[in-house]
């Protein structure tokens, strides 16, 4: 390889071979600092985990102990609001997901007037600091008198995370053949059948993209739901007030249970994807 | 409303009788509408209607127990500005700083993943991933005690003479991390990072591995490839990642609220306690109309300057 050569080239100049070996690979040693920095406040919390911490506080390493993966419950509304929390995301990834594919589709694949205005209205969302849109929605619900709690909280999370699932889905539909669904009705499938046999799973993975990043969107987000929760208390929102109060050692058990599922769940993403690779080359 | 819409790709027509043909276009015209209504409509009552609202009450007078009034009362944005000016400066500093070494730590990542990781590359993108779905305020929490006062980084900081260096530059004081600009502006830059380096990658990876071989052919050094090949092919990663990272920077109040002291306020620490806890709602609203007009006007002026000069 050329890239090789040159490379090459340019080490022999430089008469230390340890130099050299650092200059073939600085963007490596580079890169991979960078995954430490992304990493490393989640082996703390790993660790933390099994800290028995002296007072309210679990900053500082005391003894090892498993107290508190064995009673993770074992904190007043922690589990609560961690129920909570799964029962929003769950609703308003619905929501979003179903709200989001059609306008997705109807983006993809019609021509209409309003096109343009509909994407700004789309695209406005993610390019709102969070802060504004929270500010802003928790002051209509103030002056139209709704009571704040879950339904004012699943509204805002709906409403944040609709863009995100119509991006994705969009993108999926976009680069998807058309003759595809040409052929299915040339072998005389009516329109629903073409729908729910041919471009509904080939939308599918794009669908799938959006459902999850709405959920954890949904799960995680502490700004929004802070001005629209009135007195209910999400996970994020406990993490937070337990922050000022002195964090529980729980805490960390869920961060870190949560951290080997997400990566569980992408690793079997990752194998399904990859037998379906190979059953389709064989 | 009517006459412009036809289909995106050529509907291939069923063959169904003639009759049928010709009542199904009229139905069809307005499928889109109805698939676009009730989320559009979600995003005007719940997203759209309330920046108006916003707006309407940043103009308004009055007292939590009278009730509030428009008055068009503009002066409630000099005030807002002139008394929380500082917090604004700070603000965009400490997103521009985070957005800078977001992109000068995200860059050999985003590279290592698309073109060195070959068989890892997977493992790496996980890892890269995985992260997001933990709360970000546990991990955030973890920076407290990454950086705790006594800690093993503050230790190794203060035995290589860096925080010496540091304080001298006003970004730490004395002996510790926590509670300073330092503390915040290494947060932001964590917090922000993946959505540095995820659109970083998608251009980089898109860039043909040919070419880097072209220029070493061409007698090109890897840092001349780099500076007159890869970095300018990648460019439009590089506007997203920026406008990905600076925008939500600018708006957090997190990690200034965990990691940071009174001194490290950002605005939307000042917009938070104004909506939440001063209860003055015409000047929360007024702040974050500031807030929303700087950051357009800086993200048009960017995307304008990036659009000419580097992406052409």
């Amino acid at each position: 390889m050329a890239v090789h050569e040159t490379t090459r080239a340019a080490a022999a100049r430089t008469p230390n071979r340890g130099l050299r070996w650092l200059r073939r690979h600085i963007i490596t040693i580079a890169g991979l600092c960078t995954l430490g920095y992304l990493i490393l406040p989640n082996l703390v919390v790993m660790v933390f985990s099994f800290n028995k911490p002296n007072g309210r506080f679990n900053y500082q390493w005391q003894r090892f102990s498993t107290d508190a993966w064995s009673d993770p419950c074992g904190v007043a509304d922690l589990c609560g609001s961690l129920g909570l929390s799964l029962q929003i995301a769950l609703w308003a990834t619905v929501g979003a997901t179903v709200l989001g594919t059609m306008i997705a589709f109807a983006l993809a694949r019609y021509r209409f007037r309003a096109r343009s205005g509909v994407n700004t209205l789309i695209f406005l969302p993610m390019a709102m600091p969070e802060v504004v849109m929270a500010a802003s929605l928790a002051t209509l619900f103030l002056n139209m008198g709704i009571q704040f709690g879950f339904w004012t909280i699943l509204i805002a999370h709906i409403m944040f995370c609709l863009s995100f699932v119509v991006t994705a889905v969009k993108a999926r539909v976009m680069s998807m053949d058309p003759r595809l669904e040409q052929a299915a009705q040339d072998l005389y499938a009516s329109p629903v059948q073409t729908f729910l046999r041919v471009t509904l799973p080939i939308a599918a993975p794009g669908i799938a993209a959006g459902a999850l990043l709405s959920f954890a969107l949904s799960f995680d987000d502490f700004i929004i739901t802070n001005f629209n929760a009135g007195s209910t208390v999400t996970f994020p929102m406990f993490v937070w007030g337990s922050a000022q109060r002195g964090t529980p050692v729980q805490i960390n058990v869920i961060g870190t249970a949560m951290f080997l599922v997400a990566v569980l769940c992408v690793v079997m993403g990752q194998l399904a994807g990859a037998r379906r690779k190979r059953s389709k080359r064989s | 409303m009517t006459t412009t819409e036809t289909p995106a790709p050529p509907d291939g027509q069923a063959g169904a009788a003639p009759l049928e043909v010709r009542k199904t276009p009229a139905r069809k015209r307005l499928v889109p509408y109805w698939l676009l209504l009730p989320g559009i409509l979600w995003l005007i009552v719940f997203f759209a209607a309330p920046l108006v609202y916003q707006a309407s009450t940043s103009i308004q007078t009055g007292s939590l127990e009278e009730g509030f009034k428009v008055t068009w009362h503009f002066a409630t944005y000099w005030d807002a500005l002139g008394e929380y000016w500082p917090q604004f400066v700070r603000s965009v500093g400490y997103a521009a700083v985070a957005t800078a070494l977001c992109l000068l730590l995200g860059y050999p990542l985003a590279y290592l993943i698309a073109f060195k990781a070959g068989r890892w590359r997977n493992v790496v993108m996980i890892l890269v991933i995985a992260p997001f779905f933990t709360s970000f305020l546990i991990r955030t929490l973890a920076w407290k005690t990454i950086l705790a006062d006594g800690g093993p980084v503050v230790g190794l900081l203060n035995a290589l003479h860096v925080l010496d260096v540091t304080s001298w530059l006003g970004l730490t004081e004395g002996q510790r991390v926590l509670a300073t600009p330092l503390a915040v502006v290494c947060g932001l830059t964590y917090n922000f990072l993946p959505f540095m380096v995820l659109p970083l990658y998608s251009s980089l990876e898109r860039i043909d591995p040919r070419l880097h071989e072209a220029a070493g052919d061409l007698y090109a050094r890897p840092s001349t490839t780099f500076r007159r090949v890869t970095f300018p092919l990648s460019m439009p990663g590089v506007v997203a990642g920026t406008l990905l990272t600076f925008i939500p920077a600018a708006g957090d109040y997190i990690n200034a609220e965990l990691l940071g002291s009174t001194d490290q306020k950002m605005i939307g620490n000042v917009i938070q306690s104004q909506f939440l806890r001063v209860l003055d709602y015409p000047t929360a609203a007024a702040l974050s109309f500031l807030l929303m007009a700087a950051i357009l006007a800086m993200v048009t002026l960017y995307i304008r300057k990036s659009g000419t000069e580097d992406l052409v």
